[in-house]
């Protein structure tokens, strides 16, 4: 009792930070995992901080709210987030039948096979549709590789990885070349888009900014230079 | 300096003996009467004693280094040190000497006596708690070799991985023992062993210590933590250690985002305190470079692990004689095995020193050759490396006690190494591309799917791949890339980049020009006669 008292004054980043390894925090975090889903915000370290709790107190263990965590988790690809949370849950907990499906997912994403995961997915809507911006962020996280590999992507390389087609595709386009940089060119085959350039795509933009020192580094030899 | 009883630390993967050889056994103990005293282990208490009482460091590192290992060798091969009541009297009864001293006797019974029981490793767990309870009151005035409290901490989290492993093997336990094991179900509660460490390191502020250090309002790193004017360097570095330990304990968890986070405040990329005892050293880094590898962030483990190999390789004739110098060398092929599998991940041999290179090709070179052609082959070899390598993972919840009783021990093992497996499995097509990559400057999507036998769907999403699997995101969310040769494509062409990572050349050479300017002034104060 005395702990949900306490708690009320306290935002849950705030618990984490200064109590986290207590397992009275427990439903605080439960309750933030949902806030986060409906908020559309994001916070691993609450996350981790969960799954932890569950390692010690297995008996706590919530299938749905472990879902949701991964599947927020698979929206911040590409960031490894997903096996972050993987390694701390139990094997057995993992054979469960949503885990497996979403397990499948992240390896169709991490292996950009971006046609099976979008088929895979459509098959398990009623998983995933329980969180808000799911497919915008697997786009974003699309068009990030898409953006390391490519500096012309033919557009229906670009249509297939995130699985939007014809005239929604020239809108979404359209808002991309107004808003990000895009440009379309004509190809041999097809339309081209010509993605904004990063050191990824231009290794030569690397080479430039290299061998940089930063100003404080240099200030240390001004009393030898003086 | 680096001798000492860090065996803790190393003793990692030999675990807790089996109970079988246990407390009844052996007629031959007959007349050993556990409390009886030798004359050389009075005089030892009561020096010690007193060197502590004296803040006199240097000779209390030199009895706690050699002194308890030459005792413990003569007299207490395999039979517990004299219990603390029997001591008492050589320390005027010393309250906190007392504990220091059980620390000492549990760490010493944990290496060498054979089927310690549920209670003994209960009373180990709770002396620790008085001993910490003491220090985090902050009314401790002793000075404490670091090299003694670093072993605190490493004990602390090697005991605690110990009993957790213990509990956890429940299939030939006696009935006696699961009883013990329910009375004593407080003992190394995994959270009172996370909150002792963390509140280590608050108490200690050493994260505010290390933060002032940077701006020049404090010395730290200068004094090696230690305390010129009077006050204590038990708190501060018993708290800067507990990070690492809680790296430790997070690895140990699976936890390796956590862990890395919580050995933030420690600046690695340069010597600090953190390196002044070996013990500590090999722990942090090691524990550093495998949560990168399993966070994929292959060139942070590499740069790493390659640093203190070439360390270990330079200063290991000095632990020739140490006890755990076959500790030390255990660590040292660990880590080559890490290297192993970093390296077969993502090739940047550039970052390797020549002769930590020669010596990894020596121990590894076959295995590594083998490890690129990701057949089942490859995947035994991951999987030894592997198995070899990783800390001992722990099931941190408490057993259930409940018939039948199974061994769980192994669970969470497995789990890493089937995860670290599965990434593995992602990448097994990467190798065929590097080797295409290094070939060509150009070529088409086209020619290089019939190349590899693949259609050309599947090929795009072979090089995506590879460009995920090459760019790992920092803690503070950039992308780095670690590919040893890159691409882009242009519509339908592939254009490879070999690239070079940037060493600093700036940088090395502000640093020299410091260091002769150093030379150059100190030439100047020389008088010739």
């Amino acid at each position: 009792m005395a702990s949900e008292q306490a708690a009320e004054s306290y935002t849950v980043e705030e618990l984490v930070a200064v109590n986290p390894y207590n397992p009275d925090i427990l439903n605080d975090l439960e309750g933030f995992v949902n806030d986060q889903v409906s908020n559309q915000t994001y916070n691993l370290d609450a996350n981790l901080s969960l799954l932890r709790l569950y390692q010690f107190e297995p008996e706590r263990l919530s299938v749905q709210i472990v879902s949701r965590i991964l599947i927020k988790a698979l929206m911040a690809m590409p960031g490894p987030d997903f096996s972050l949370c993987l390694f701390l849950i139990p094997e057995h907990v993992q054979m469960e039948e949503q885990f497996k499906t979403l397990i499948v997912l992240s390896h169709y994403l991490e292996t950009a096979r971006f046609r099976q995961f979008w088929d895979e997915a459509s098959k398990n809507r009623n998983i995933l549709d329980v969180v808000p911006g799911f497919e915008q962020a697997i786009q974003s996280y699309a068009i990030h590789v898409l953006s390391l590999t490519y500096q012309k992507v033919p557009r229906p390389v670009l249509a297939e990885a995130i699985n939007i087609e014809g005239l929604a595709l020239d809108k979404f386009l359209e808002h991309h070349i107004a808003n990000s940089g895009w440009v379309i060119e004509k190809g041999a085959r097809s339309q081209l888009i010509v993605l904004p350039r990063n050191e990824f795509n231009h290794p030569e933009l690397k080479k430039n900014t290299g061998e940089t020192v930063p100003f404080e580094h240099v200030t240390r030899i001004f009393p030898v230079l003086s | 300096m680096a001798s000492s009883a860090a065996a803790a630390f190393y003793r990692d993967r030999e675990d807790a003996a089996p109970p079988s050889s246990g407390p009844g056994g052996g007629g031959a103990m007959a007349a050993y009467d556990p409390s009886y005293v030798p004359d050389s282990v009075k005089t030892f208490v009561s020096h010690l004693y007193r060197h502590i009482r004296d803040r006199n460091v240097y000779e209390t590192h030199q009895m706690y280094e050699g002194g308890f290992t030459r005792l413990s060798d003569r007299h207490f091969r395999d039979t517990p040190w004299p219990p603390a009541e029997a001591v008492a009297a050589h320390c005027d009864g010393d309250h906190v000497f007392l504990l220091l001293y059980r620390e000492l006797w549990f760490r010493h019974a944990h290496a060498r006596v054979q089927g310690l029981t549920p209670a003994q490793r209960a009373e180990s767990w709770d002396n620790y708690c008085s001993l910490f309870s003491v220090v985090l009151q902050g009314v401790v005035n002793m000075q404490l070799p670091n090299q003694w409290l670093w072993d605190m901490v490493d004990e602390f989290v090697y005991q605690f991985q110990s009993f957790c492993q213990y509990r956890a093997k429940l299939k030939n336990k006696t009935h006696e023992e699961i009883a013990l094991l329910k009375q004593y179900d407080q003992a190394w509660s995994v959270y009172g062993v996370l909150n002792y460490l963390k509140a280590l390191v608050e108490k200690s502020m050493i994260g505010e210590i290390l933060e002032r250090e940077k701006v020049g309002l404090e010395q730290f790193t200068a004094t090696d933590g230690y305390d010129y004017e009077g006050g204590s360097n038990v708190l501060k570095m018993l708290g800067y250690y507990s990070m690492i330990g809680l790296l430790r304990v997070h690895c140990l968890l699976g936890d390796y985002h956590t862990g890395l986070k919580c050995l933030a405040p420690i600046d690695i990329s340069q010597q600090g305190v953190y390196t002044t005892v070996i013990g500590s050293h090999i722990s942090t880094i090691y524990h550093y470079g495998f949560a990168s590898l399993m966070m994929r962030r292959y060139i942070d483990g590499i740069r790493e692990f390659n640093k203190i190999l070439l360390y270990i390789l330079k200063c290991k004739q000095y632990h020739q004689n140490s006890p755990q110098y076959d500790q030390l060398l255990k660590k040292n092929e660990q880590m080559y095995a890490l290297l192993a599998i970093c390296l077969s991940l993502c090739p940047q041999d550039k970052l390797i020193d020549e002769n930590v290179g020669t010596q990894l090709k020596e121990k590894y070179g076959d295995k590594m050759t083998k490890m690129h052609r990701y057949d089942d082959e490859a995947y035994a070899i991951y999987d030894e490396l592997f198995s070899y390598a990783c800390p001992k993972f722990i099931t941190a919840s408490p057993p259930v006690l409940r018939e039948p009783y199974t061994n769980y021990n192994q669970d969470a093992y497995r789990l890493q190494l089937k995860l670290f497996l599965y990434e593995v499995k992602q990448q097994q097509l990467l190798s065929g591309i590097r080797s295409y990559l290094k070939l060509y400057s150009t070529i088409t999507i086209g020619k290089l799917a019939k190349y590899m036998d693949v259609d050309e769907v599947t090929l795009r999403t072979i090089l995506m791949t590879y460009k995920h699997k090459m760019h790992s995101i920092d803690s503070d969310g950039k992308v780095i890339s670690s590919a040893d040769f890159d691409f882009y494509i242009d519509e339908d062409i592939i254009h490879v980049v070999e690239s070079n990572l940037t060493k600093n050349h700036g940088d090395y050479f502000l640093r020299q020009i410091l260091k002769f300017e150093e030379m150059i002034t100190q030439l100047d104060k020389v008088q010739f006669d």
